[in-house]
C-alpha cells in the first residue's frame, strides 16, 4: 500500500524525444507567429532590396518576388497562417463535437436532421464550396475563420457521433440516465472524456489540414489578400521563380510540413495520454 | 481414433512439465519496468488420454501453464524456465517446430467460442483448416471427419451445421463446434481454456456431457482449465490447483474434492454456504410488478409476458433463468429504460410512471441498480471518489469536505479505505470495482437496489465476498435486493424469494421454501439438476435424470 501511494506523488512526466522536436519546433513557431513584429528583421510589406535575392548575411532567406525580405515575411506569415488555422480548428472541433455528441445521445429525428444536413455539406468538395462562399463574402480574415471551421466540422461531426454511439450504450452511461442526469452532464462528464482520445488525435490533423487548406485558398486568391502574409500566398508569389532555380518558393512549403510535422508528434504524445486509463501515471 | 501408438516417450507420458518457470515485464505506474514471475517451479506429467484439471482464480497462471503446453505465451509473456516435454521432445527447444505442433499435436479450446471464430467464414471451413494445412488429409476427409464429430458432440443436423456463419449457432453449439475444431485433426492433447464458463448451467451441462463424450471416444489427453471445482470433478482424472502462480495441491480427482490437504483447497472446495435466514413476506410489498408486458421492435418480439411478482423492503427476490429468459427485460421495466407494454409497476402505493423521463428525481433515487460487469458500468475517466460521490451531490447536494467524509463513509462499509479515493476503475480489481458500484447505489440511499447478475463476472471466493456484503448491507440500511442471477447456489444463499423464469414467463414464483421444495415443475428441475455438484460421477445422473431440454439460448 505504501509504494502505491508514494507512486501517487507528482512526477515530472517523461516525454520521449519526438515530443519534444515536435513540442520545440512548434513552441518556436508559435513564438515567431506571437511576437512577429518584435522578431522579424523588416517590415512586412518593407521593399529593401532586389528580385529574388539570394540568401545573405543580411536576408537570411534572400528576398521575394518583390524584393521583400523572406524571413519577415516568413514571420508575419506564421503569425496569419496559425491565427487562421488555430481559430478555424477551435471553431470545427467546439461545433463538431458538441453537435456530434448531441446527435448520438438523442438519436432519432435530431439527430437525422444533422446528419443528413452535414452529408449534404460534404457531398460538396470542399474547396469548392469555399471558393463560391468566398467569391460572393468579401474576403476577411473573420469570413475565412467562419467559411473554414464550419466546413471542417463536418468532418469532426462525423467522427464525433461515431465514437459517441459507441459510448452511448455503455453501462455506465446508461448507470448515469438511471440517476437522473441531465444531457448535459452526460454529454460533457460522461461521453466527452472518453471520446477524447480519437479527438485528440483528429485535432493535430485537422490543424494541418487547415493549414493546408488555407494555403491553398491563398494560393488560389481567395485566401488572405496581399500585401499580408500567408504562407500558402507566398508560395504563390514565388512560384514563378522555382523555374529559375530560385528556392524562395520552397521555404513557405517546407515551413508548412514542418509544422504538419510537429504539430503530429505532439498530438501523437498527447494521444498517448489521454488514451491512458490511470490517470496518466504510467502504462501499467 | 487417437495415433499415440509409438509416438509417446519412452516413460509412456504423454506430457511433462518440468519446473516450468514463465515471467513477463510490467510497467508499474511512475517506475522502472520490472519483471515480474507468472508462473513459477510448476511440474506436471499427464498420460496419454488422461484429463488434467487445472484450477484456480483468475490471475493463478493457469491458462499460462495450459498454453505452454503449446509452447505459447499470450501477451508477452516469456517461458523463462523449465522443460515442456511432449511425445518425448523438449518442445521449446525446438522453436520453428512449433508451427507444425500447434493445431496438429495440441489444439485448444478458447473460453469464448464466440469471439475466436471468425465471424466472416463459415464454420466448416474453419473447422477442417488446421487439418487441410498441416496435411493430415484431405479437405473431404477433413469434412467428412468433421460431420462425424458433429453428430459425436450432438450438435443438431451435423450433415449442414457447417454450413453456417458463427452467429448462426447459439453460444453452447457454437462452444462444441470449436471442440470438433480441436478434434478434427486428432490431436494428442487438446487444452480446454474454461470452455463451458461463459455458458448458463442449462448448457454448460449438455457441453460438459459432449466434450466428456468426446474426449472418451477418441482416446485424447485434456487439460481443463477452470475455476468452477465442480465442473472439473466431472471431467477429470487429476487436479491441480493453481494460486499467484504457484502450485498448490495436486493430486487425484476423488483425493482434491473428497480429503483436500491445504487450506486453499479447503477453501474452494467448501466455497457456495453462507448462512441466511428467510425473511417472512410483508404484507404491504415495496414494489408491486403487475401482469407486465414487454416487447422489443416495436411490439413484435414479446420478451416478457403478464410477469407479476412484488418484494417487500428489506428482502431479497431472486429471479432466476438461463439466457434469454427475459429476467434482465424485467429488470429494464422496472428501471424504466423499457416501458412496459401493458401492465404496471407500483412502488410504496403509488404507480410509477412506465417511462424513465416520466419519474422524478426521488423516484429514481429509490431505485438503484448494479450491473453484471462492473468495469463498463463505471467511467473510466472517473476516479472512485467522483464515482461514489456524484450521487451524494446529485440527489442530497453534498459538496467538498461533506461529501468526502461521506464517500470515505461508503468506502469503508465496502471494506476499501481511503487511499482507494483518487484511484481510477482500471486500478482495481474485478471484486473491488464490483464493491464501488455496490457503493455507488448506496450512496443514494435507495429502497430497492437492482442487482443484475453482479457475481456471474467473478472468481467464486471474491463472488461470495460480494455475496456476504449484500447480505450486510441489507442488515445495517434495510435495502430490498431484485437479484438476477443464473446461478441457483446464490440464490439458495440469499433470497427470500424466488421467480424462475422461462421464455419470459414466470413459471414459479414463492417463498425460497416453498420454491426449492419437490415436486418440482420441469424447468426448474432442470435448473436446480443442472448445478454442478461436487461429487464425482455427479455429471452422468444429472444427465440421465433430465426431464426436458434446455431452450438452447
Amino acid at each position: 500500500m505504501s509504494a502505491a501511494s508514494e507512486s501517487r506523488s507528482f512526477r515530472f512526466p517523461r516525454i520521449p524525444i519526438s515530443a519534444w522536436i515536435g513540442l520545440i519546433v512548434s513552441g518556436l513557431f508559435l513564438f515567431a507567429a506571437i511576437f512577429a513584429p518584435w522578431v522579424a528583421p523588416f517590415g512586412n510589406a518593407q521593399i529593401v532590396g532586389d528580385v529574388w535575392e539570394p540568401i545573405s548575411g543580411a536576408h537570411w532567406l534572400g528576398t521575394d518576388n518583390l524584393g521583400r525580405d523572406l524571413l519577415s515575411r516568413m514571420i508575419f506569415g506564421a503569425r496569419t497562417t496559425i491565427t487562421i488555422a488555430a481559430a478555424a480548428t477551435v471553431l470545427s472541433f467546439g461545433l463538431g463535437s458538441v453537435l456530434g455528441f448531441t446527435a448520438a445521445v438523442i438519436g432519432g429525428w435530431f439527430d437525422q436532421l444533422l446528419s443528413r444536413g452535414v452529408d449534404l455539406l460534404m457531398s460538396i468538395p470542399t474547396l469548392i464550396f469555399a471558393l463560391v462562399v468566398l467569391s460572393v463574402l468579401p474576403g476577411t480574415m473573420l469570413i475565412l475563420i467562419l467559411v473554414m471551421g464550419i466546413l471542417d466540422a463536418t468532418r469532426v461531426y462525423r467522427l464525433a457521433r461515431a465514437v459517441a454511439v459507441d459510448i452511448n450504450v455503455m453501462d455506465f452511461v446508461e448507470a448515469a440516465k438511471l440517476r437522473g442526469e441531465g444531457r448535459i452532464w452526460v454529454i460533457f462528464r460522461e461521453i466527452l472524456p472518453n471520446a477524447l482520445s480519437p479527438l485528440v488525435a483528429e485535432l493535430g490533423l485537422r490543424f494541418i489540414f487547415a493549414v493546408l487548406f488555407l494555403s491553398a485558398l491563398s494560393f488560389l486568391g481567395l485566401g488572405v489578400q496581399p500585401p499580408a502574409a500567408d504562407w500558402g500566398a507566398m508560395v504563390k508569389e514565388n512560384k514563378e521563380g522555382i523555374v529559375f532555380g530560385i528556392p524562395a518558393a520552397l521555404i513557405p512549403a517546407a515551413a508548412i510540413s514542418i509544422l504538419a510535422i510537429s504539430v503530429n508528434l505532439v498530438a501523437d504524445w498527447v494521444l498517448n495520454r489521454t488514451s491512458d486509463l490511470k490517470g496518466g501515471r504510467g502504462n501499467g | 481414433m487417437a495415433r499415440t501408438e509409438g509416438k509417446t516417450s519412452k516413460t509412456g507420458k504423454l506430457l511433462e512439465i518440468h519446473n516450468l518457470r514463465i515471467e513477463a515485464t510490467v510497467y508499474p505506474p511512475g517506475g522502472d519496468p520490472e519483471n515480474v514471475v507468472i508462473v513459477d517451479d510448476v511440474s506436471l506429467t499427464l498420460e496419454p488420454g488422461k484429463v488434467l484439471g487445472l484450477i484456480g482464480e483468475s490471475g493463478a497462471g493457469k491458462s499460462t501453464v495450459g498454453l505452454s503446453s503449446m509452447g505459447y505465451g499470450r501477451g508477452g509473456v516469456r517461458i523463462t524456465g523449465g522443460k515442456v516435454i511432449l511425445n518425448g521432445r523438449d518442445i521449446l527447444k525446438d522453436r520453428p517446430g512449433l508451427r507444425k505442433l500447434r493445431g496438429n499435436e495440441v489444439c485448444y479450446v478458447a473460453q469464448s467460442a464466440a469471439a475466436a471464430f471468425n465471424p466472416a467464414h463459415r464454420l466448416m471451413r474453419q473447422v477442417v483448416e488446421a487439418s487441410v494445412k498441416h496435411g493430415v488429409c484431405s479437405r473431404a476427409e477433413a469434412e467428412r471427419r468433421a460431420v462425424a464429430l458433429f453428430r459425436e458432440l450432438s450438435l443438431p443436423d451435423p450433415e449442414h451445421i457447417g454450413e453456417r456463419f458463427p452467429h448462426q449457432v447459439s453460444g453452447g453449439q457454437l462452444q462444441r463446434v470449436m471442440t470438433a475444431m480441436a478434434l478434427c485433426s486428432q490431436p494428442d492433447l487438446i487444452v480446454f481454456d474454461e470452455p463451458t464458463t461463459a455458458l448458463d448451467v442449462t448448457t454448460q451441462i449438455d457441453v460438459l456431457a459432449a466434450i466428456k463424450k468426446a474426449i472418451r471416444d477418441t482416446g485424447v489427453a485434456a487439460l481443463y482449465i477452470t475455476h468452477d471445482l465442480a465442473v472439473v470433478a466431472q471431467v477429470s482424472d487429476d487436479i491441480m490447483v493453481l494460486r499467484h502462480g504457484k502450485k498448490v495441491e495436486y493430486g487425484a480427482t476423488q483425493q482434491i474434492i473428497g480429503e483436500p490437504k491445504e487450506e486453499y483447497t479447503r477453501a474452494l472446495v467448501s466455497v457456495h454456504h453462507i448462512a441466511h435466514e428467510e425473511k417472512k413476506p410483508a404484507p404491504q410489498p415495496l414494489l408491486l410488478v403487475k401482469n407486465v408486458t414487454a416487447s422489443y421492435g416495436g411490439g413484435t418480439v414479446k420478451v416478457l409476458k403478464n410477469v407479476s411478482v412484488d418484494i417487500n423492503a428489506g428482502q431479497t427476490l431472486a429471479v432466476v433463468g438461463e439466457s434469454g429468459s427475459g429476467k434482465s427485460t424485467l429488470a429494464r421495466a422496472i428501471t424504466g429504460l423499457l416501458p412496459p407494454s401493458e401492465g404496471s409497476i407500483s412502488f410504496e402505493g403509488r404507480t410509477l410512471p412506465p417511462r424513465l423521463a416520466g419519474r422524478s428525481k426521488e423516484d429514481l433515487r429509490q431505485l438503484q441498480m448494479i450491473y453484471q460487469m462492473a468495469d463498463v458500468a463505471m467511467n473510466p475517466r472517473q476516479t472512485v471518489g467522483t464515482i461514489i460521490g456524484r450521487p451524494l451531490q446529485f440527489y442530497f447536494g453534498m459538496r467538498g469536505r461533506e461529501r468526502k467524509e461521506r464517500v470515505l463513509e461508503l468506502l469503508d462499509k465496502i471494506e476499501m479505505g481511503k487511499g482507494f479515493l483518487d484511484r481510477y476503475p482500471a486500478e482495481l480489481s474485478g471484486g473491488q470495482k464490483q464493491r464501488v458500484c455496490i457503493a455507488r447505489s448506496l450512496a443514494a440511499k435507495p429502497k430497492l437496489i437492482i442487482c443484475d447478475e453482479v457475481t456471474s463476472a467473478l472468481d467464486p471466493l471474491v463472488a461470495n465476498g460480494i455475496l456476504k456484503l449484500l447480505l450486510e448491507l441489507q442488515k445495517e440500511e434495510n435495502v430490498a435486493y431484485l437479484f438476477i442471477t443464473h446461478d441457483l447456489a446464490t440464490v439458495k444463499s440469499i433470497a427470500d424469494s424466488i421467480a424462475v423464469m422461462y421464455r419470459g414467463e414466470v413459471v414459479r414464483y414463492g417463498p425460497k421454501s416453498e420454491v426449492l421444495k419437490p415436486p418440482f415443475d420441469a424447468y426448474t428441475d432442470l435448473l436446480l439438476s443442472s448445478v454442478p455438484q461436487m461429487q464425482v460421477g455427479w455429471l452422468e445422473k444429472a444427465i440421465s435424470g433430465r426431464r426436458m431440454e434446455a431452450a438452447g439460448n
